[in-house]
C-alpha cells in the first residue's frame, strides 16, 4: 500500500513536471472548457452555444459584427442593400480558400445561405431570401421577397457559416452529413480530431484568408459535464477559459482565484432570457388580471439579490435590455402584493386557485429556484402552487410543448435580432403544437401580429425601434410571459490571454485574435 | 474441460444477449419522451414538418414491434445504427470508449483482487487481531458507502484540497503530442482515483470473503499437517491455504464483474472519464436510442465473456469440476 502510494507520489510528480515546461510552440494552446455536448459542428443545420463556438472557428461567413452591433467586413469585403431594400449584393474577398485549398466563391455562399434556409431551425432568419444570384465567382446577390433589416445579423459567423459546396453538395440531408462532423471550412482554424462529447481540438489554419491571423496555434475544447470538475480544471489551470458560466455560486467561486479574471460581457446577442411562461389558454389563465396579480405579486428583486446572489439583472421586456430594441419605459410590475389581491379579486379569485408549475430540468438557481420561491411568494395571494419537477428535458418538453401545462419557467434566447429570436414566442401564427419554444404560450393578439410583421420589414432604424416600443407595451400589458432576469452569463479567464472574445457574439465569433501575452 | 461444455456456455450467452437486447429495446421505450423532440429541442426549436422528418428519418414513425424487429436484424449483421444525437455510427462512439471502460474495470478488478485478498489473508492470520478488526470496519464501511460519494471525496481530497491528482479526465490535453511514455504516465495518474474509487467497493467485499474462506481452510487437517511438517507460515499462507480459498473468490470476482460495469458508469460519471458508462448515462438523458441499446449490448457481451472465462478458470484451479460439465 506504502510502496503504492509512493510510486504514484512519483508519477504525479513526474507527469507535473512535465506539464509546467510548454509542451507547445509559440502561439501556443487555447483550452475553452464547457458543460456543453454539441451535436455536429455544422452552425448551418443546428442552433446553439455548443456548436456555434466550434462552428463559429472552422467556417468564416459572410460578415462579422463589433461590439457595438456594427456589422464588419469578412468574406464580404463590402456589401450593398438597394434602395427598395430588395436585394443585398455582397462584394467576397478573393483570397479566400477552404481548409482542402479550393478557393471560396460566391457559388459557396449562395449554397450555404440556401441550406441553411431550409434545415436550421431559426426559419425567420433566411424566410424573405428568395434567390441568391452569383453573377461572378466574387459576387452575391441576395433576392427577397420583402424587405430584410435582420438580415445582416443572420449574415454573422454564429448563423452563416460559408459551407463548402463542393462537400456539402453531394445530395445528402444536410442535417445528418457526415461532414457535419469533419467538417472543412475557411476560417481560422481546422478541425484537427473530433470525439463527440469529450473533446473537439482545432489546429491554426495556415492560409486563412485574414493576414496575420489566428494568433494562436490551436484551440481545445473539454467537455466536462460535472460542473464542480470543471471548476477545479479552471482553478488548477487545465483549463483557460470558461464561457457561459451561469450559476452564482461558480462566478464567486472563480472570482477568487488570482490567475482568473471574469467578464459579464459578451452576450448581448445572445440575449438569454429567464422567465414564467402562462398557458394563456388554459381556464385559470385565461384572464389576463390573474397573470397580472402574479407579475405584481413575483419580486425580481429578491430573484436576483437573494437567489442568484447579485450576480444576475433584472429583465423586465421580452428583448434584451442590451440590444438597441429595447424599450425603458415599459412597465415594471414593482411588487405590489395589495394591488396582486385586487386583481385576483376582480378576476373572480378572492378565495384562491389552485396552479402547477413546470421548470426546464438544467440550471437549477434560474428555474427550479424561482419556481419554489413562487410557490411560497403566491402563497400570499391565494395561490396554491404546485412545483411539478421532471426528470429530464424530453419529458419537459413534451409537457410545454404539448400545452400540457399551466405556468412554466423556461430560459429563451434573442440571437440578435428580435426576429430570429423574439417573434416566434408572441406571433399568433407560430402555435405549433408539439414544438418546444414555439409560442407554447398560445398568445394571440391581432395588434401584436401585426407590429411584428411591420417591424420585420421596416428598413428604417427608428421607425422599427418605435414599432418594437409599442410591442413591448402590449405585450407588458397582456404578460403571456412574465420576464424575470437575463441569464447571469460570465466568462472567466486566464488574465494572460489577450483580446477576450467580448463582443455582441462573445465566444460565438472567430477567435483569430485571442493570443497570449507572453 | 471439453469444447462442447464451452460451445454450450456460449450458446447459452449469446441467448442471454439477445433477451437483454429485446428486453432494453422495449423497457427504453417506455419511458416518456420523444426523441424527435430532443433532436428539435437540442437545435433550438422546431417546425412540425422538421419533427415529422426527424421522425421518418430514425424510423420513429414505426410501430413498436416493426422498430425492434428491425433493429434485431441490424445486430445479427453486426450493424448497431446510427446516434440519433450525434449523426454518428454508434459502433463509432463504442470503439471510441470502450478501451477507456476497460482500462478502468480491469484495474479496478485486479486492485481490489489483490489487495483485498492481501488484506483478508493477514486478516486471517489472526481472527481476533487488530488486523482483522480493522478488515471488518473497513469491509462494512466500503461496501456501505456509496461509490459516487466516494469519488467526489477523493476529488475534494487529492485533487482539490491537495492537488497530487488531476480532477477529471483521462489525459490532460495539453499533453496530446508529448511523447508516448510522457503520456502513459499521464494516463496512469489519471487513472489512479477513479480505479481505486471503483475498487473500493470490491476491495472491501475481497478482503471480508477471502478471510472467511482462508479461516475456514486454515482448520483444515491438511494445514494442521503442512505446520507439523514444519512449513514456513508464509508457506502455509500463500501457498497450502490459499489456493483452496481462493475458489470461492473467483466465482465471486467473475459474478461481481457485471456489478464493476454498472459501478463503472457512476465512476465515470463522477470523474469524467471517457468511457462508455458515460455515453449510456448521457445517452438516456438524450433518448438516444441506439447508442443506449449499443452499450448495453456491448456490456452485456462484457459480462457474457467474463462469466465464461470465470467458469474456465474455476475449473482450471479444481481439478475435481474437470470431468463434470
Amino acid at each position: 500500500m506504502k510502496l503504492m502510494t509512493r510510486l504514484m507520489g512519483a508519477a504525479a510528480i513526474a507527469v507535473g513536471s512535465l506539464a509546467s515546461t510548454p509542451a507547445f510552440a509559440e502561439g501556443g494552446t487555447l483550452v475553452i472548457a464547457s458543460t456543453q455536448v454539441p451535436r455536429h459542428l455544422n452552425g448551418a443545420v443546428q442552433s446553439g452555444i455548443a456548436t456555434a463556438v466550434p462552428s463559429t472557428q472552422i467556417f468564416a461567413s459572410p460578415l462579422r459584427y463589433d461590439e457595438n452591433w456594427e456589422p464588419q467586413p469578412y468574406l464580404a469585403k463590402s456589401w450593398d442593400i438597394s434602395e427598395d431594400g430588395l436585394s443585398v449584393t455582397l462584394n467576397l474577398v478573393d483570397n479566400a480558400t477552404f481548409h482542402d485549398g479550393k478557393p471560396v466563391t460566391s457559388e459557396d455562399v449562395a449554397f450555404s445561405i440556401m441550406t441553411t434556409k431550409e434545415n436550421h431551425p431559426f426559419k425567420s432568419m433566411f424566410a424573405p431570401v428568395e434567390s441568391i444570384e452569383t453573377p461572378d465567382a466574387h459576387t452575391a446577390v441576395i433576392k427577397l421577397s420583402q424587405p430584410h433589416p435582420a438580415l445582416l445579423l443572420a449574415l454573422s459567423p454564429a448563423l452563416a457559416p460559408v459551407l463548402p459546396k463542393h462537400v456539402f453538395g453531394d445530395g445528402q440531408d444536410a442535417k445528418s452529413h457526415p461532414a457535419n462532423s469533419a467538417p472543412v471550412g475557411s476560417g481560422p482554424f481546422m478541425l484537427d480530431e473530433f470525439k463527440a462529447g469529450e473533446v473537439i481540438v482545432l489546429k491554426k489554419n495556415p492560409n486563412f484568408f485574414l493576414e496575420g491571423r489566428p494568433k494562436l496555434d490551436e484551440i481545445i475544447v473539454r467537455i466536462i459535464k460535472d460542473p464542480s470538475a470543471l471548476l477545479i480544471a479552471m482553478e488548477n489551470g487545465e483549463a483557460d477559459i470558461y464561457p457561459f458560466m451561469a450559476g452564482s455560486q461558480e462566478i464567486r467561486r472563480l472570482e477568487k482565484a488570482d490567475h482568473l479574471a471574469i467578464t459579464d460581457q459578451g452576450y448581448a446577442a445572445v440575449g438569454p432570457i429567464n422567465w414564467l411562461a402562462f398557458n394563456t389558454a388554459s381556464e385559470k389563465l385565461k384572464d389576463v388580471r390573474v397573470r397580472q396579480a402574479i407579475a405584481y405579486a413575483t419580486d425580481r428583486d429578491f430573484i436576483t439579490k437573494a437567489l442568484h446572489r447579485g450576480v444576475s439583472k433584472q429583465q423586465r421586456s421580452p428583448i434584451i435590455e442590451s440590444s438597441p430594441f429595447f424599450d425603458e419605459t415599459i412597465p415594471a410590475y414593482d411588487t405590489d402584493l395589495d394591488k396582486a389581491k385586487a386583481l385576483m379579486a376582480e378576476a373572480g379569485y378572492a378565495d384562491g386557485m389552485d396552479l402547477t408549475i413546470d421548470y426546464i430540468p438544467g440550471p437549477k438557481e434560474q428555474q427550479q429556484s424561482v419556481a419554489e420561491y413562487l410557490k411560497s411568494q403566491l402563497k400570499k395571494i391565494g395561490i396554491n402552487l404546485t412545483v411539478r419537477a421532471a426528470p429530464d428535458f424530453p419529458t419537459w418538453a413534451g409537457r410545454v410543448g404539448g400545452h400540457d401545462f399551466e405556468l412554466t419557467m423556461d430560459v429563451v434566447f434573442n440571437w440578435g435580432d428580435p426576429v430570429i429570436g423574439v417573434h416566434r414566442t408572441y406571433l399568433s401564427s407560430n402555435i405549433r403544437k408539439g414544438v418546444i419554444w414555439s409560442n407554447t404560450q398560445q398568445y394571440a393578439n391581432a395588434k401584436v401580429d401585426e407590429l411584428l410583421n411591420a417591424a420585420a420589414v421596416e428598413q428604417d432604424a427608428d421607425k422599427r425601434k418605435a414599432l418594437y416600443a409599442e410591442f413591448q407595451q402590449i405585450v407588458a400589458q397582456d404578460v403571456p410571459i412574465y420576464w424575470i432576469n437575463s441569464l447571469p452569463y460570465h466568462t472567466a479567464y486566464d488574465k494572460k490571454l489577450k483580446n477576450v472574445p467580448t463582443g455582441i457574439w462573445g465566444t460565438m465569433h472567430p477567435m483569430d485574435m485571442v493570443e497570449w501575452s507572453e | 474441460m471439453s469444447s462442447s461444455y464451452l460451445l454450450r456456455r456460449t450458446g447459452y450467452g449469446l441467448l442471454l444477449m439477445l433477451g437483454v437486447v429485446v428486453l432494453n429495446f422495449l423497457l427504453i421505450r417506455l419511458a416518456p419522451g420523444d426523441p424527435a423532440v430532443v433532436i428539435a429541442g437540442e437545435m433550438g426549436g422546431a417546425t412540425e414538418e422538421m419533427l415529422e422528418s426527424i421522425r421518418e428519418e430514425y424510423g420513429l414513425n414505426k410501430p413498436v414491434l416493426t422498430q425492434l424487429a428491425i433493429y434485431v436484424g441490424n445486430v445479427l449483421q453486426g450493424n448497431l445504427g446510427e446516434s440519433f444525437f450525434f449523426n454518428q455510427p454508434v459502433s463509432k462512439l463504442i470503439a471510441d470508449r470502450i478501451g477507456p471502460t476497460i482500462l478502468l474495470v480491469i484495474t479496478a478488478q485486479l486492485m481490489s483482487i489483490a489487495l483485498g485478498v492481501f488484506l483478508g489473508v493477514i486478516a486471517a492470520r489472526k481472527p481476533n487481531g487488530a488486523m482483522s478488526a480493522f478488515v471488518s470496519v473497513f469491509a462494512t464501511i466500503g461496501y456501505a458507502v456509496p461509490v459516487f460519494w466516494t469519488g467526489i471525496m477523493l476529488i475534494i481530497l487529492f485533487a482539490s484540497s491537495f492537488p497530487i491528482f488531476p480532477v477529471e479526465g483521462m489525459q490532460s490535453v495539453k499533453l496530446r503530442d508529448a511523447a508516448w511514455y510522457v503520456q502513459t504516465i499521464d494516463i496512469l495518474h489519471h487513472l489512479v482515483l477513479p480505479a481505486f474509487t471503483l475498487a473500493i467497493i470490491y476491495l472491501a467485499q475481497y478482503a471480508r470473503l477471502s478471510r472467511a474462506s482462508m479461516l475456514e481452510v486454515l482448520g483444515s487437517d491438511y494445514i494442521r499437517t503442512a505446520r507439523a511438517k514444519g512449513a514456513s507460515e508464509k508457506s502455509v499462507l500463500f501457498k497450502h491455504a490459499l489456493r483452496n480459498a481462493a475458489l470461492p473468490i473467483l466465482t465471486v470476482a467473475g459474478l461481481q464483474f457485471g456489478n464493476l460495469i454498472s459501478g463503472a458508469l457512476l465512476v465515470e460519471t463522477v470523474f469524467n472519464w471517457p468511457g462508455m458508462g458515460r455515453l449510456a448515462f448521457d445517452s438516456i438523458l438524450r433518448r438516444d436510442y441506439p447508442t443506449i441499446m449499443g452499450v448495453l449490448f456491448f456490456a452485456s457481451a462484457m459480462v457474457v465473456i467474463a462469466n465464461i472465462l470465470t467458469d474456465i478458470s474455476y475449473r482450471w484451479a479444481d481439478p475435481r469440476l474437470r470431468g463434470r460439465s
